[in-house]
């Protein structure tokens, strides 16, 4: 076992840094034009005013915190998972984890400019920043809008770290390999890593406690924002099984965006090698895991309130079920719950093109879930005489598509500036690196990887054979 | 700065190379290996293991769930604002606020210490050589006294031995 073995790996993550397809430009720039158009509209929104969009008395939270909420929850898809499968070992997420925790970071950025959006005079968002006013009047820490800002913040700061750790080694291979502004660039990356063991048991120490202290920050975000609603006396919305409910969803549709995600990087990168069937295999087992617990929460939320049968609930329930938002619940139902357990229950379809209709189905009924857990309540509150309707106006649609473009756009240009998936985690994790009881283990993942490896006409070549 | 070291391209032949080292007579702390990848399950990938890590962010933890509980209570008392009934400084509610903060402690002390113990950001001047970044194991001595002395010890088969006299 030597480095015959773990060089053509590096040569084939690195590869795309340096190349760049027709492809590429594309699609950065149909990505930035749609940003740049949610900029134009959110300018027009500043300008004209928050009438601008849809939201009016009685619904004042419309497509922005259903986007807010809808993008937290997609951001767990990656510190969340990363930091699971780092503490349990579990071997085959090693081309896995950089995916998902960038999916992560650059969904709560995201995510978390929607309140400011929201706000509609967004230069006064500093007002929930902890810090005393001109009057010494502090933020109401009981707010959960406040505990908001510490949650994400805290995860966001979390997650940038998470995911930028185990990126310096991967830097200073990149700066060894280029010449240039790439050189001085990532040479600053590296902070000057040598990969001395005495550095490299500390990135591993510092991993493990990372991934400790992240988990439950993850578990709680998703959490605090579900109590922007259950601390509301709202029908539908004052309920404790709001946090879990909530947490599971995220990760639902977290892992859904990763797949997603995965699949368009093993097409566009050349990553076939490294994101193998198997990766999508387990993703979707644990889609279908989430898929079922997402169902069961929503019986168990459903029949609770059926059962109490209180008329202002009722209401909201009725409304949802057979009303003017049933299209969108049992669309909801059939994309969140159908699609994925009649797929995914079946190891013949649990393919990668089968992950990948999951997930489409799982993130459309995730944002049609946030939509619903929103509008209707507000639509439909205690008494009849505040009934209302939203309807989303072009600013707020325009808006909600350029943060789709932005994330298209941020994905692109992450995966074009830093190996995709961690280079030495991967090396690491080839069988021969390993302590023999994880061989087992690992062996499915890292016999291909070898196996490749070795039969590649380079490394052929190097040794002599035809 | 003067070094002499071996690159290896198996990790077999780089622990060899580090027992004979040892041998020769190198103290542990100055022997330097140098990898694109952590070796765990070899004896040289264990060396400089031990770490006060986890005491430091813990204590880092304890320090920013003492410090946000009276910044907190700091904030409130400053301002007694009843609001829908609560204390002026509600624990309930103050506990998320503290577990955040608590956190956040954590995950800093421990970026923080990362970077102090494992001598980031570096300005180079160092024992290096990028054939690392391909594979390579480097196992060096920096500033050795006596190059004769160590270069038979590194030039094992398998292995190229470098001397730097710059």
């Amino acid at each position: 076992m030597n480095r015959t073995l773990t060089k053509p790996i590096a040569d084939d993550l690195v590869r795309p840094l340096f190349q760049t397809s027709v492809w590429f430009y594309a699609i950065v720039f149909a990505a930035a034009t749609v940003v740049a158009c949610g900029g134009a509209a959110w300018g027009y929104q500043v300008w004209n005013g928050i009438g601008s969009a849809g939201i009016r008395w009685p619904v004042f939270w419309g497509f922005y915190l259903v986007n807010f909420v809808f993008w937290i929850g997609i951001s767990h898809a990656g510190t969340l998972i990363s930091a699971i499968l780092r503490l349990v070992n579990a071997g085959w997420r090693r081309p896995v984890t950089r995916c998902a925790e960038a999916i992560t970071v650059f969904a709560l950025m995201i995510g978390a400019m929607f309140p400011i959006i929201h706000l509609g005079r967004p230069w006064l968002a500093f007002w929930l920043f902890p810090y005393p006013s001109a009057r010494e009047i502090w933020p109401n820490f009981r707010s959960p809008l406040a505990w908001d800002f510490f949650a994400i913040n805290t995860y966001l700061t979390g997650s940038v770290l998470f995911l930028f750790l185990p990126m310096i080694p991967d830097f200073a291979l990149v700066r060894d390999r280029s010449t240039g502004w790439r050189r001085t660039l990532y040479g600053l990356l590296a902070f000057g890593w040598r990969g001395t063991t005495r550095q490299w048991n500390r990135l591993e120490s510092a991993m493990q406690i990372m991934a400790v202290a992240i988990l439950p920050v993850a578990v709680s975000v998703h959490t605090i924002v579900s109590f922007d609603f259950s601390m509301a006396a709202v029908p539908m919305w004052h309920s404790t099984i709001f946090g879990p409910y909530f947490v599971a969803g995220a990760i639902f549709s977290g892992i859904a965006a990763l797949i997603i995600a995965m699949a368009v990087l093993r097409k566009t990168l050349g990553l076939e090698k490294y994101l193998l069937p198997l990766h999508f295999d387990n993703l979707g087992k644990l889609l279908l895991l989430m898929c079922i617990l997402w169902a069961y929460f929503v019986f168990a939320e459903r029949l609770t309130v059926w059962y109490g049968n209180e008329p202002s609930e009722m209401a909201v329930f009725w409304a949802s079920q057979r009303g003017r938002f049933a299209p969108f619940y049992w669309t909801m139902v059939i994309c969140n719950f159908v699609i994925p357990f009649v797929i995914l229950t079946n190891y013949k379809t649990r393919t990668i093109l089968g992950c990948v209709i999951a997930s489409f189905g799982v993130l459309i009924g995730m944002w049609l879930e946030r939509f619903l857990i929103i509008v209707p309540s507000l639509a439909t509150k205690q008494l009849p005489y505040s009934w209302g309707s939203y309807a989303p106006q072009p600013v707020e649609l325009t808006i909600m598509a350029a943060t789709f473009a932005g994330m298209i756009l941020l994905y692109a240009l992450f995966s074009k500036f830093v190996p995709i998936i961690a280079i030495w985690e991967l090396k690491a994790g080839l069988p021969s690196r390993l302590d023999p009881a994880l061989q087992v283990e690992t062996s499915l993942l890292s016999t291909r990887l070898d196996t490749e490896a070795f039969s590649s006409e380079a490394e052929r070549a190097d040794r002599g054979q035809p | 700065m003067k070094a002499v070291y071996g690159l290896y391209d198996d990790p077999h032949v780089a622990q060899q190379a580090v027992d004979n080292l040892r041998a020769a007579g190198v103290a542990d702390a100055d022997i330097t290996v140098i990898s694109s990848e952590p070796f765990d399950h070899f004896e040289f990938g264990h060396r400089d293991a031990a770490t006060h890590m986890p005491w430091i962010a813990t204590a880092a933890g304890a320090v920013g769930l003492v410090a946000s509980y009276y910044l907190l209570a700091a904030a409130q008392m400053s301002w007694p604002l009843v609001t829908s009934g609560m204390p002026i400084v509600p624990l309930w509610s103050n506990l998320i606020i503290i577990f955040e903060m608590t956190m956040l402690s954590v995950i800093i002390a421990t970026v923080i210490t990362l970077l102090a113990t494992a001598g980031l950001p570096s300005r180079g001047g160092k024992m290096y050589d990028p054939e690392v970044s391909d594979g390579y194991i480097l196992v060096g001595v920096e500033n050795p006294t006596d190059f004769a002395r160590l270069e038979p010890a590194l030039a094992i088969p398998g292995g190229r031995v470098k001397r730097v006299e710059s």
